[in-house]
């Protein structure tokens, strides 16, 4: 099923067409593996090195896409999601935890850091997630002290994706006494900072492929040039990050679900029972209808939020929509896909216990969906206030 | 509308401490080195509750299915995977305690009474048989005093494990569900092998097995019933399986209904519990009362079989098996949610609750199957 892609350009037709084949090719053969071993995977994150896919939101001189970018994210994450949800997952959070540092750098760091990071090809991560502070970030305990004109940051990070394998972070913590979401910060914290250390690695339902870890902030010193944008505006700039990032989440979900799609599609067209084929049965027509429907809905969300991303316009009700919608599609079309396969569909013989294992996190992590709609409508009451 | 007598809330009561204390915490431990319940098995066997639907004459248990019903919702509210070692050893002696004649129940019957450990299994499904049973392959050839069995089956639960399985088999594939005939197969037959057991998403405590029988001899006395009872005899089980399915889903969901209040109660963002937010309060509302209709579903089938009224057993049965496997997805799902990442990791019991719910929607019969089922007898007949 080739469906019809946002992909109006030529470079994001091509972008598609080269994501597609990769992951069609080199990434769904490793997927169960991944998933099975639960380890992070080398060869997975080299090949999107080699494709350019780990850089497509940073600015072009450093491998990023002169437009689009936000689009260009999405698309990428989609096609590799359908076969590869961990796998996905690593691009999301490579533009995620690098959001911060090239939106918030200034230009020296970026100079310095970002050829480096090409050139070692390092990957960034996220840390704003606490033991106390999920949905509610304005909860964050982690401190930044000044401190002989360095920052000194101590406190605990959780569920933080790459956190043992980054080399780069971006970590929000409180820079004021003020409470809740003003006093907050971004930090660029690099992983050979004495005091930092990486805790357990979680063990998870699914996208096991990607690593979640524990990161430790013990009396960590980084130069005042690390912060991130103003003192106190680090909240802000997590905002904006969500703008790029739900839209590419939504993706994901979409991915996940095309996936699904596909595998009971095709299921369906060779299994018979009651003297024809799956497909044939009514029962069966209404499922792949509805999951169908709900992959285009999802498709239509997801790449209108990041086009409006693109052109620079305010997409976060947009955004929390894509997400929340094709997450929720992604839940209930694998929960589906494995019904169609029946017996066979609970086995881990075949893809689709996975692909419903995975699509569970899309509905949870970036802003749980509960979050999203206090965002959306939020954002329709602002704009008829 | 049930209500429970004083002796059924002592039992159920009794039940709950014994699965808090005994069962609950090596749930974790089943699912993730898939390992068989063999602690749950000794404190079954103990107990007398191998053989619960066993007739007394038998020295069963002799309860009821109502009472089998609520024993299973709290079995398997704190670990499914054990609660389904129990409905596999109910589905492998239903098919002679109601189809068997009287030499073959003396023969079979009395050796799983009292406290004894044998295991039993069903052994219907086929790797072309799954919905659609009449698609099985399996072939029992009459030779004088025995029957030659050749074939397959797939996803036996208990099947590796079980001292006696009852194998279902066509005799005269030309008379469709007429032709099909049950047998009791014994462990150690020969000509029964064992394929792999499977490698599943979540009842991960549950032995699901490939059977093989490869000129199998199976004696023509172990047959159940006449030649062509055997697919009206797999109904009945499968009817009454369904309630004990119901009451699994039931159980689950309450399981996964409990963790996500506890958390609520415990978790504080937004500087309180999020017990006290609006939308959690609307999910957990939700989550009730789906297990309460599931519950009050799959006791009023219970009670209708109890009753002696199995053709309204098996059509609300149905109906339960249906809602409370549904309920159990989206409560489990749900009860995930409320955790929010916490959720997610396995160190929390709630992402085994979700993949285990998803067996419910699937086996004795997939939700379509019995929607159609259940559709079927109130349009057409």
């Amino acid at each position: 099923m080739e469906e019809p892609l946002f992909a109006d350009t030529e470079e994001l037709r091509m972008l598609a067409d080269t994501v597609r084949r990769a992951a069609r090719e080199k990434i769904a053969p490793l997927a169960a593996s991944i998933d099975e071993k639960g380890e992070f995977n080398r060869e997975v994150a080299a090949l999107f090195w080699d494709l350019g896919l780990m850089t497509l939101t940073f600015p072009p001189p450093y491998g990023g896409m002169e437009r689009d970018q936000g689009t260009a994210l999405s698309l990428a994450v989609e096609e590799i999601a359908r076969h590869c949800a961990s796998s996905s997952l690593l691009l999301i959070i490579q533009a995620v935890g690098s959001f911060p540092i090239i939106h918030g750098g200034r230009p020296e760091l970026l100079e310095k850091l970002l050829p480096r990071m090409l050139e070692n090809r390092e990957l960034a991560a996220y840390l704003v997630t606490e033991p106390s502070a999920g949905s509610d970030v304005g909860a964050i305990r982690t401190t930044a002290a000044m401190d002989g004109g360095e920052y000194v940051l101590t406190g605990t990070k959780v569920f933080a994706t790459n956190g043992a394998v980054a080399s780069v972070y971006a970590v929000l913590a409180r820079t004021s006494a003020a409470a809740g979401r003003d006093g907050l910060s971004f930090f660029l914290v690099e992983r050979d900072t004495p005091g930092l250390s990486v805790g357990r690695i979680e063990k998870k339902l699914g996208q096991r492929g990607s690593n979640t870890a524990e990161v430790i902030l013990d009396e960590v010193r980084v130069p005042a040039g690390n912060l991130l944008g103003k003192e106190g505006k680090g909240f802000l700039l997590a905002m904006k990050d969500f703008d790029m990032s739900r839209p590419a989440v939504g993706a994901q979900a979409l991915g996940i679900a095309e996936g699904a799609l596909a595998e009971m599609v095709r299921y369906a067209r060779q299994r018979k029972t009651f003297g024809k084929l799956l497909c044939e049965h009514q029962m069966i027509q209404q499922i792949i209808a509805d999951s169908a429907t709900l992959v285009e809905a999802s498709r239509g969300l997801v790449y209108r939020a990041a086009r409006l991303f693109d052109e620079g316009q305010r997409n976060t009700k947009l955004a929390s929509m894509a997400k929340v919608f094709a997450s929720d599609a992604a839940m209930k079309i694998t929960t589906d896909a494995i019904q169609v396969f029946g017996g066979y569909g609970y086995m881990r013989d075949f893809p689709v216990e996975r692909m419903f294992r995975d699509a569970k996190l899309t509905q949870i992590f970036e802003g749980a969906n509960q979050i999203q709609r206090l965002v959306i409508a939020r954002e329709i009451l602002k704009e008829t206030a | 509308m049930i209500r429970l007598t004083e002796e059924q809330k002592i039992t159920v009561d009794m039940v709950r401490k014994l699965a808090d204390r005994e069962i609950l915490p090596r749930a974790k431990e089943l699912d993730e080195q898939s390992l068989f319940p063999e602690h749950a098995l000794n404190l079954f066997s103990e107990l007398g509750l191998l053989n619960p639907l066993l007739p007394v004459e038998y020295d069963g248990s002799g309860m009821g299915m109502l009472m089998l019903v609520l024993v299973l919702e709290e079995i398997a509210r704190v670990c499914a995977s054990t609660a389904l070692l129990l409905i596999a050893q109910t589905d492998g002696m239903l098919p002679i305690v109601h189809g068997g004649s009287a030499g073959l129940k003396k023969k079979f019957l009395p050796r799983l009474g009292g406290n004894s450990r044998l295991l039993t299994a069903l052994g219907a499904t086929e790797p072309s048989a799954g919905s659609d049973l009449l698609g099985m392959k399996s072939r029992a050839v009459r030779k004088g005093d025995h029957y030659v069995v050749n074939g397959q089956k797939c996803f036996i639960t208990n099947g590796s494990v079980a001292d006696m399985i009852v194998v279902y088999a066509y005799t005269d594939p030309g008379r469709k569900a007429k032709g099909i005939s049950a047998f009791v197969v014994e462990k150690g037959t020969p000509g029964l092998t064992y394929g792999r057991n499977e490698s599943k998403m979540g009842m991960r405590g549950s032995v699901n097995s490939e059977l093989f029988f490869e000129d199998m001899k199976v004696p023509a006395e172990n047959r159940i019933g006449e030649e062509g009872d055997g697919f009206v005899n797999l109904m009945t089980t499968l009817s009454m399986n369904r309630v004990f399915c119901a009451a699994q889903a039931v159980g689950i969901a309450q399981g996964a209904l409990d963790e996500a209040t506890r958390h609520a109660r415990e978790r504080i963002q937004f500087g309180k519990p999020i017990a006290h937010q609006p939308v959690i309060q609307s999910m957990i509302a939700d989550m009730a009362t789906a297990v309460e209709a599931a519950r009050l579903l799959t006791r009023e089938a219970a009670a209708l079989f109890d009753e002696g009224d199995a053709g309204r057993g098996a059509l609300f049965g149905g109906m339960a098996k249906t809602l409370a496997s549904d309920s159990a997805m989206r409560v489990t799902t749900d009860s995930v949610q409320i955790l929010g990442g916490y959720g997610y990791m396995k160190d929390h019991s709630v992402e085994r609750m979700m993949r285990d719910a998803k067996l419910t929607q699937i086996y004795t019969g997939t939700n379509q199957i019995t929607r159609l089922v259940t559709g079927r007898s109130l349009l057409l007949s």
